[in-house]
């Protein structure tokens, strides 16, 4: 009953938007550009260097073509959570609050923004090169490992950004922090995890997910041991990893709601 | 009872102090009523509709609405109240008015017919069939707050609050608001609780006004009670055709104030308008003539020092 609510609320969002079919396009062609070059900026990096962080140039690309392609959707299905802020300072979420349905959901469709496509088609145009470029010995796991991995990448990019942007519940516009996560997360995820400190690596395995984005599928699909020593089924856990971020940010997002209305303050 | 609060407060932590907001407000309202809730600025009766409607947990006391608790049954409260906010939109801003229309209906689950029963009737008593196809950003304020009252009915709620739904109205949309929303009420299965710092609003849609100051209930009462206890009278202003000495002695007049070289005349009276007008237009030729009424502001004001 109410996923038919929200395809009609999404649908509408759709039709909204076609409307202005040149505003569309150019964002569209924009996105595309936008995200094409940092695939340039890697390929200039491999004009100097023959290995990064102990990888190749196409085991880079695909890293990067993982990473892309879960931003891209991630961005589409739940990048409008960054702004949460502007519903915070208007009041405006005391509307979605007096709906009955759910407040995050009704943040994430209360603009589908379409010209966000544009990050998901470069991803995909690149990781369909990437797979058939980079030497992969295709096995139905691999198979398997290369259908999912954009879709978990995506559920912990979005799950991630939702827990950034609670902030906003306790700081007065945490856009900025939020911003740094989601953004970040994009650039940090598009390469090998090898080529950060000690620190960072940890950070990226452990407290924000990102290193089972691309960098543990990856080397799933390339049939390579961890060059860090990290145990073999880590490279297999996205899935796992995606439920337990999910399961995170919606705690820390009814958390942020409480603090909102108030409770125990 | 639709609404029962007891001791209800809210507190705000504003930089280690504790700010009460709303201190104590106890309030019952019985199904079918039309309460106007008023108070000055910062009075508290935002943060009360907040705690009411279940946006805001109370700091202290209870609330029940429509029988439920607010905050922890807020979803299921939902479906049974409407709330228009003056300053705030629940539409979609960049669809057509009807469509915004289907998808509240439709998160309501309003089933088919009744939407197009419930919104035909609006529609029509409020006018809004030219304008159904556009979309909301580019409506009026006075189409949008038609349009706002419109969503907030569709799902039938018991009960429909209002904040400030006329504010920056112009006249004529102010009236064509009132008069639908008299209408709604009278047939007895909606309740309105309306926050207005308009008189008029009050005085033609609630018989029971609440006033609150610094969180507290300061007076629950009749209007018409509370008008003869504490609101200022109304001025008749007169512009004359000619200048004439001070109007001194007409039926009813309590005080007369002369302006530009006596052009004008600001009459303070009690009793019939009508009459008193007739009575001046014996003694002077008069051009034009305007009543104001005493604000809430002065009503509060005067409230507030008694």
């Amino acid at each position: 009953m109410a996923d038919r609510v929200l395809l009609r609320i999404v649908a509408s969002r759709i039709r909204s938007q076609l409307a202005y079919r040149t505003s569309f396009a150019l964002h569209v062609v924009a996105q595309l550009i936008g995200q094409g070059i940092e695939l340039v900026a890697i390929l200039v990096v491999f004009t100097q260097v023959t290995s990064l962080g102990g990888f190749d140039r196409d085991e880079v690309v695909l890293m990067y073509a993982l990473a892309a392609t879960a931003f891209g959707l991630a961005d589409l299905s739940v990048g409008q959570v960054e702004e949460l802020p502007t519903y915070i300072r208007t009041g405006e979420l005391d509307v979605l609050l007096l709906r009955p349905l759910g407040t995050l959901v009704q943040i994430l469709s209360a603009d589908i923004a379409l010209k966000r496509v544009g990050k998901v088609v470069t991803g995909l145009a690149v990781l369909a090169y990437a797979y058939a470029t980079s030497g992969i010995d295709w096995t139905p796991l691999r198979v398997l490992v290369a259908a999912t991995a954009p879709l978990c990448g995506a559920v912990i990019f979005g799950a991630v950004w939702v827990a950034a942007n609670t902030v906003s519940f306790w700081v007065v516009d945490g856009r900025e922090v939020a911003n740094s996560v989601t953004y970040g997360s994009n650039f940090a995820t598009s390469y090998p995890i090898t080529v950060y400190g000690p620190w960072l690596r940890r950070v990226l395995c452990f407290a924000v997910p990102g290193a089972f984005v691309a960098y543990f599928p990856a080397l799933a699909l390339l049939g390579r041991p961890d060059p860090l020593g990290f145990p073999l089924w880590l490279q297999y856990a996205p899935p796992l990893v995606a439920a337990l971020a999910v399961g995170g940010a919606a705690l820390v997002w009814r958390a942020g709601v409480r603090r909102y209305q108030g409770t125990g303050s | 009872m639709i609404i029962q609060t007891r001791g209800l407060g809210r507190d705000f932590v504003v930089r280690r102090t504790r700010i009460p907001a709303v201190a104590d407000v106890g309030l019952d309202v019985e199904r079918g009523e039309a309460v106007g809730f008023l108070g000055p600025n910062g009075a508290g009766k935002s943060t009360t509709i907040k705690m009411l409607t279940g946006v805001l947990v109370p700091t202290a006391g209870t609330a029940r609405v429509c029988g439920l608790d607010p905050v922890r049954e807020r979803k299921a409260l939902a479906r049974r109240i409407g709330v228009v906010f003056g300053q705030r939109s629940q539409l979609w801003w960049d669809l057509p008015l009807a469509e915004s229309f289907a998808l509240h209906g439709a998160i309501h689950r309003v089933p088919a017919a009744r939407h197009r029963e419930r919104l035909d009737e609006c529609v029509e008593l409020l006018d809004m069939a030219a304008f159904l196809s556009t979309p909301v950003r580019q409506l009026s304020l006075g189409q949008r707050m038609r349009g706002e009252v419109t969503a907030a009915l569709l799902h039938s709620p018991e009960l429909l609050v209002l904040d400030e739904p006329t504010i920056g109205l112009d006249l004529a949309s102010k009236e064509r608001l009132r008069t639908f929303l008299a209408a709604v009420n009278a047939r007895g299965d909606v309740t309105l609780l309306l926050t207005t710092h308009d008189l008029p609003d009050v005085e033609r849609l609630c018989r029971r006004v609440v006033v609150i100051d610094k969180g507290r209930v300061l007076v629950d009462d009749d209007l018409a009670t509370l008008r003869r206890r504490f609101a200022g009278n109304r001025t008749l202003v007169v512009d004359l055709v000619e200048p004439a000495g001070p109007l001194h002695g007409l039926h009813g007049v309590v005080d007369v104030a002369v302006e530009a070289q006596g052009m004008r005349q600001r009459l303070e009276f009690t009793g019939s308008a009508a009459g008193l007008i007739a009575e001046a237009a014996r003694r002077v030729e008069i051009r034009d003539v305007t009543v104001d009424e005493p604000s809430i502001e002065d009503l509060v004001r005067t409230l507030y020092a008694s």
